[in-house]
């Protein structure tokens, strides 16, 4: 059996977990804050859950020390040793501590779906996918000494024995013969399989500056962080665009800027490219994700990202995204003209403004709430 | 399943060597228990205070996940828990190498000597293990009967009260206590005063008390929030045994009662660690030192034992550590008295040639630390023997922030300023000083609190939400009479909003 301090640890477990989910807007819009652990781990550093007390302020208190300086000496050094021999009380400690709260990708991605009550996704491709595992969840009458199933064969025999009479309350010897072996025994387990893409375009021309790049990254490992969660395989492209496209790895997608104009046809060409050479729509969920800050070269190519989107991304995504960052050089001309195209209830596309880093989580909500 | 078991074959040998010199160095100790365990366990004990059995509570989860993260990183190492029981119980970590367990075992011989011959521990219950245990079980109940949320949110109101005691409470005997109330009497008729004066357990008591309480509530069917004193009766005197205070007349049930008890029970028991931290460490680290470097070690392993020494008398600059000069405390006064450097005749002398070779070889330094452990707590110690010398040779100094760099800076190296501030830390075991003044305030059944300022001001946002807990309890409004930037305020909280009356 566990010590009872598992269960007061799990009790301070859900009590900081809510605190993150009550201040989630502020991880968000921080977009920093929460640090990938390997892959499906995050480190979530917040401020200490203390017990509130009648204490002292902190600056005008000072202190003692020892050590060498002169007056006018900064203090700073190391902090109090911890961990040394004799401490009488270690419940004792004084002093703000910073918690680093540690989740696991599904944990984070239930905080984020609570908050945001984000509706789960309905994989397609399901009927169409299927792997088969063999489980160990049945009782067998036969199987290898490994496998014996202690408590069912001593269920058995007891069984056999009170029913024979042969079983003795005041000498309570069990015995179990041959036909009272039980065994684990394997079933056949039909698994349902779904993958998704997620295909981030994002135009990188001249006016989108750090801070709209910054909203992207947050924006896309929030999202990335749910479909993950709902799927369990996923693969994630990377497009930029400025005049031209091209396809780049994580790192390069979040740091390249350039000068060039802006035609986003040419990203949606590429996404199209990609989902026809890699993703047949029949076994993959598709969701392309753009993002720009809404300037397009000309009302003619956007008439041909139109044509794109109507007749090849629209049909083989589960959902496309268009995300506006707000930048200040931007004339937002994209949306209007995806607005007037499809209006906002179009089933398949989800168009959403970000207007700064407060929007983020809104922003989400929009992209995800649709459960697609 | 046990998840420590009692020190065999070896470890026993090296005890009964160790308890040996404890002996003959003339330590007088409680029946000493040495258990091993293994790290996750003794991570589990020092959340727990030490103790393997407490009642259900979150903290203990907290304090557990950040021993065990430290654990792991390799950021810190508990090597051995002590804790003030008769017979002693102490844990060693099974992990600890050969050094290491003679090196705790000498300490854990000098905390087992202070614990049972320092006053302050003297009305210490010895047999708090199964007392705790008993609050485990007690509050365990209480969350089957009334929901693990409503119990949990009042423990967490009341540990929020936690470091409101009065540190004069440890010396409360039944007959003091019977000879005040004689006195409070002539003032106040207290009907419910009997169950206080015999040595029960508190826990007893305020069942006892809420028990005959529920049964007045149901005669005379009091009004929804039964406040137990009638208006008419004010309290008689401030107190700042603030939780013995909500036990006897804030509007709990029966088990709410219980609980501030068992929590009351609780903090008393850990007072007497916190304000003897200096002279309790520098005890059990001088008598390692003395044990290991006289008697215990062999000279293969002198490095091993200077290293993990040094490790532990590292010096603080933020903080003094209290290890490091509780054992120099001791050592200088061990020399001061053998030396006969002490008293009017050595104070007054002016020649600095003849103080500095100052030796009339009186050699009461063992006599003296032996007595003065039993008596000081850490305030009386500092103040008794802290000198001038000392602090330069230990390289003392005070330090504050300085809002011009954002930074903390050394302030001065002056004894006088050392001295107050030291003992400006220790005073009331580093909290504010603040009693109840008044249960009836402004004749409305509020509670006024007053914080007593000695120039450094509360912390605003604790101080609220320690409010709002206080409320909880009192559920009546409460007030908070402090100093915040020179002014005179006074927090009241209604239920509802915070104000800051001027």
């Amino acid at each position: 059996m566990d010590h009872p301090i598992k269960r007061d640890h799990a009790r301070f477990r859900k009590i900081i977990k809510g605190k993150i989910r009550d201040n989630l807007r502020r991880y968000v819009s921080q977009g920093q804050q929460i640090i990938p652990k390997g892959t499906d781990k995050f480190t979530v550093p917040m401020p200490s859950i203390d017990i509130p007390r009648f204490k002292f302020g902190d600056k005008q208190q000072g202190g003692t020390g020892q050590g060498q300086g002169e007056a006018g000496d900064p203090v700073q050094g190391q902090p109090d040793p911890n961990g040394q021999p004799g401490q009488g009380e270690a419940g004792e400690g004084e002093g703000q501590k910073e918690l680093d709260v540690e989740l696991s990708l599904e944990e984070l991605a239930r905080i984020l779906g609570e908050e945001l009550a984000l509706p789960n996704i309905e994989p397609k491709g399901k009927k169409s996918l299927h792997s088969t595992t063999d489980k160990y969840t049945n009782i067998g009458t036969s199987g290898p000494d490994s496998l014996r199933h202690l408590r069912r064969t001593y269920k058995q025999a007891l069984k056999r024995q009170i029913s024979s009479d042969s079983y003795d309350p005041n000498n309570p010897t069990v015995v179990p013969i041959r036909r009272d072996f039980r065994y684990k025994s394997s079933q056949p387990k039909v698994e349902m399989q779904n993958a998704a893409v997620v295909i981030y375009m994002m135009d990188v021309s001249g006016s989108m500056g750090d801070e709209q790049k910054e909203i992207v990254r947050t924006e896309s490992f929030w999202i990335n962080l749910w479909l993950k969660s709902q799927y369990k395989d996923i693969e994630i492209r990377y497009i930029i665009h400025d005049a031209t496209a091209k396809e780049v790895d994580e790192q390069t997608f979040f740091r390249t800027r350039e000068s060039g104009g802006t035609l986003i046809s040419s990203a949606f060409n590429l996404c199209k490219t990609i989902i026809d050479a890699d993703y047949p729509p029949s076994e993959w969920n598709i969701y392309p994700f753009h993002f720009s800050d809404g300037d397009n070269w000309s009302a003619d190519d956007t008439k041909l990202c139109l044509d794109l989107l109507d007749n090849h991304i629209l049909p083989a995504s589960n959902q496309f995204c268009y995300g506006q960052v707000e930048s200040r050089y931007g004339s937002g001309q994209f949306l209007k003209d995806l607005t007037a195209r499809y209006g906002q209830g179009h089933d398949k596309i989800t168009l959403s403004k970000i207007k700064n880093k407060e929007g983020i989580l809104d922003s989400i909500k929009e992209f995800l709430g649709k459960g697609k | 399943m046990n998840r420590t078991r009692p020190i065999t074959g070896e470890l026993l040998a090296l005890k009964n060597e160790i308890e040996g010199y404890a002996i003959e160095y003339g330590l007088d100790f409680f029946p000493q228990i040495f258990e091993v365990c293994d790290y996750d366990t003794i991570n589990i004990l020092a959340a727990q205070g030490g103790f393997p059995s407490r009642y259900p509570h979150w903290r203990f989860g907290m304090d557990y996940d950040q021993l065990s993260k430290g654990y792991a990183y390799g950021l810190q190492k508990i090597y051995e828990m002590v804790i003030n029981t008769d017979p002693c119980y102490a844990y060693l970590l099974q992990a600890n190498n050969w050094v290491d367990q003679k090196l705790v075992m000498a300490h854990v011989y000098g905390h087992n000597d202070f614990f049972k011959n320092n006053a302050w521990f003297s009305g210490t219950n010895r047999k708090m293990m199964d007392v705790m245990a008993n609050h485990g079980t007690k509050i365990r109940r209480y969350m089957e009967r009334y929901g693990q949320d409503a119990v949990e949110t009042f423990v967490d109101r009341v540990l929020s009260l936690e470091n409101l005691l009065d540190v004069n409470e440890l010396f409360e005997t039944p007959e003091l206590r019977r000879r005040r109330r004689d006195s409070d009497d002539k003032i106040k008729e207290g009907d419910e005063g009997e169950f206080l004066v015999d040595d029960r357990s508190q826990a007893l008591k305020a069942f006892m008390r809420t028990k005959s309480r529920a049964e007045k509530k149901d005669k005379v069917k009091e009004e929804d929030v039964a406040h137990h004193d009638s208006p008419e009766k004010p309290l008689v005197r401030p107190t700042r045994d603030i939780l013995g205070f909500l036990m006897e007349h804030a509007p709990c049930e029966e088990w709410q009662s219980d609980i501030i008890a068992c929590l009351r029970e609780e903090a008393y028991y850990f007072l007497p660690q916190r304000i003897t931290k200096i002279m309790n460490e520098g005890w059990a680290s001088y008598w390692h030192s003395k044990i290991m470097t006289e008697r215990a070690l062999t000279s293969a392993e002198i490095i091993e034992f200077a290293d993990k020494h040094a490790g532990v008398m590292q010096m603080g600059r933020q903080n003094i550590n209290p290890y490091k000069v509780g054992i120099e405390l001791y050592r200088d006064i061990e020399y001061r008295w053998n030396t006969g450097r002490f008293g009017k005749e050595y104070n007054d002398c002016t020649d600095m040639k003849e103080k500095a070779a100052w030796d009339r070889n009186v050699g009461l330094g063992k006599a003296k630390i032996f007595e003065l452990r039993k008596s000081h707590n850490d305030i009386s110690f500092i103040d008794e023997f802290l000198t001038p010398d000392f602090c330069e040779r230990q390289q003392l100094f005070t330090h504050k922030f300085n809002p011009r760099t954002g930074r903390n800076e050394i302030d001065t190296r002056d004894f006088n300023a050392i001295k107050q501030k030291l003992l400006m830390q220790l005073t009331n075991f580093g909290q504010p000083v603040i009693q109840v003044e008044d249960g009836n305030y402004k004749n409305r059944r509020e509670l006024l609190l007053r914080h007593n300022h000695q120039g450094v001001d509360l912390d605003v946002n604790y101080a609220h939400e320690t409010l709002k807990n206080l409320y909880g309890i009192w559920r009546r409004p409460v007030n908070l009479a402090t100093a915040y930037e020179e002014k005179e305020v006074v927090f009241h909280f209604d239920g509802k909003e915070m104000k800051a009356l001027h």
